[in-house]
């Protein structure tokens, strides 16, 4: 065998929706501790991708394994697999009537049947890490959008997870708050977390990310190093696509 | 008049205040609600000379016979009341829960089963639903609901309750934003215990006022109890309220034990605005 084992790998994943391909035929794999960013226009593919990882989207056909289990497989214990993952959503998702301290604590109260005491350690422990100890004991409308999401980040870690899922984590943020989010994942990055991220933000796509992924059209178009994908791309449609994203207000119309 | 003032007003230029020849809007306005005025005050005055107050007093708030009612409409009626409508209410939700996950549930004739269920038991009427479970006995052999007449009643609310309740806690279950099943399942949680720790809570909490108001529509239907024949110790509010009319060969228990409906139903409507308020607020 190839001898380490890959923390996520696809082969030949497609997803339909009705009469619509989304996703037609993506080969990729994630190693342990690599952080990779999935970039691409709406409509690509990469959000479904995202989802068919732990499985909230059925995948068409092909096969998703992680960490040496087929998640594909029908008799799978797919809750049991989704515990080593972790994920994080747009609209953070947060449970709303549970204070900050027991989003945090219930999955592993109920599913990795943890003790209170401990529940409660790890809760708080994660929740220092992404900066919002002293938010404990609030609910989540009474917090910014920023906050929101550090608390579904400290929520997915405290299960800890293998893998982390990112689903455009800043996209639904105002602007001056992406900033405090970004950080907690880069924090995550260097620590060596295994992430797969799909993001708009360029930025922190060429910084933390060992390699970047573009999609379009349901298909990777190219895959390399960060810095060769975002600074030097090979592809036209690649090239395209950044020229709209980094330069905006100079798009040919 | 109103022609003289039509025929005026297109030769007037635009924007010029009009003249002291016509009315304003407003003043019209004011006018007619003089006329309202006068006309109702005109009306009550009328009734009142109208009405004969020494024979209606007789009839429906009659000292004494009022006095007969104490203790035991409260004592008596008023729990039976109580106690056949929060044992409805308690019933009805929970069985108008199993319909709900049952409606919204992938096993198609569990569809089936709720659908049915619910059509039925909302398109008949409460008293056919009572005069179906006094015949029970005769139908099922031997067969005796549980609890007595208590239970006979209980019963009766349960099964039309749980119809309306059904709906209403399928619309909260379907409030409750997708995300939120996903998240949970992203934990590693079950269906069933996503269901159980995070979405129903939320349904519940959606449910609140329209459920407060289906309690209100379950405490007057608990009325119907009275057509079990129901007597002694059991009778509730509009039974008793019926039999000591009949006794005494006079309306007033009927409007006193109105006044006791009314006594729980508008605390309970002001509740439920309440809580529609609060909720609006914490969205």
């Amino acid at each position: 065998m190839s001898g380490v084992e890959h923390a996520v790998e696809i082969r030949d994943l497609h997803k339909s929706f009705g009469e619509l391909e989304v996703l037609k035929g993506i080969d990729f794999s994630v190693e342990p501790g690599q952080v990779v960013c999935v970039i691409g226009p709406s409509g690509s593919g990469k959000s479904t991708l995202l989802r068919c990882v732990n499985l909230l989207e059925q995948p068409t056909s092909g096969r998703v394994v992680l960490e040496g289990i087929e998640l594909t497989d029908p008799d799978v214990d797919l809750d049991a697999a989704r515990r080593r993952v972790g994920m994080v959503f747009q609209q953070f998702n947060l449970f709303p009537h549970m204070t900050v301290l027991e989003n945090v604590m219930i999955a592993q109260r109920r599913v990795l049947k943890r003790g209170k005491a401990e529940a409660d350690r790890v809760a708080r422990e994660n929740l220092e890490k992404v900066g919002i100890a002293e938010k404990c004991d609030a609910y989540p409308a009474q917090l910014s959008g920023g906050q929101q999401q550090r608390v579904a980040i400290a929520r997915a870690l405290a299960m800890n997870p293998a893998l982390m899922l990112f689903d455009e984590p800043t996209s639904a943020l105002d602007p001056e708050l992406v900033g405090d989010v970004l950080a907690v994942m880069r924090k995550l990055a260097e620590e060596g977390m295994t992430m797969l991220v799909v993001t708009h933000e360029m930025a922190f796509a060429r910084d933390v990310a060992d390699r970047v992924v573009f999609m379009d059209g349901g298909v990777i178009v190219e895959d390399g190093p960060a810095a060769q994908v975002i600074g030097d791309p090979q592809q036209e449609r690649t090239k395209a696509f950044l020229r709209r994203v980094l330069d905006p207000t100079h798009t040919d119309v | 008049m109103t022609d003289h003032l039509k025929a005026a007003e297109p030769s007037r230029p635009a924007g010029t205040p009009s003249g002291r020849a016509g009315l304003s809007p407003r003043k019209k306005q004011r006018i007619s609600r003089a006329v309202q005025y006068v006309v109702l005050a005109a009306l009550v005055v009328f009734l009142a000379l109208r009405v004969e107050w020494g024979p209606l007093g007789q009839n429906f708030a009659k000292g004494e016979v009022a006095g007969e009612m104490f203790p035991d409409l409260f004592t008596v009626a008023l729990k039976n009341t109580i106690i056949y409508s929060v044992g409805g209410f308690v019933f009805a939700f929970l069985l108008g829960l199993v319909f709900a996950l049952m409606r919204m549930s992938s096993v198609r004739p569990y569809r089936w089963i709720a659908v049915a269920y619910i059509e039925i038991f909302r398109g008949l009427p409460a008293l056919l639903i009572f005069l179906l479970i006094l015949f029970l006995p005769l139908a099922l052999p031997g067969f005796e609901v549980p609890g007595g007449t208590y239970g006979q009643g209980i019963l009766g609310l349960t099964v039309v309750g749980a119809a309306y309740m059904a709906e209403t806690l399928r619309a909260g279950l379907q409030a409750v934003p997708k995300g939120q099943m996903e998240a949970a399942r992203s934990l590693g949680m079950s269906h069933a215990r996503a269901m159980v720790s995070i979405v129903i809570p939320q349904a519940v909490r959606i449910v609140i006022p329209p459920t407060t108001n289906q309690f209100v529509a379950l405490l007057k239907d608990s009325s119907l109890v009275l057509f079990l024949g129901v007597s002694g110790e059991y009778v509730e509010l509009t039974k008793f309220g019926n039999d000591m009319a009949s006794t005494y060969a006079n309306a007033t228990p009927i409007l006193v034990v109105g006044i006791t409906y009314l006594l729980v139903t508008i605390p309970l409507g002001y509740l439920a605005s309440r809580l529609e308020r609060r909720q609006a607020k914490g969205r």
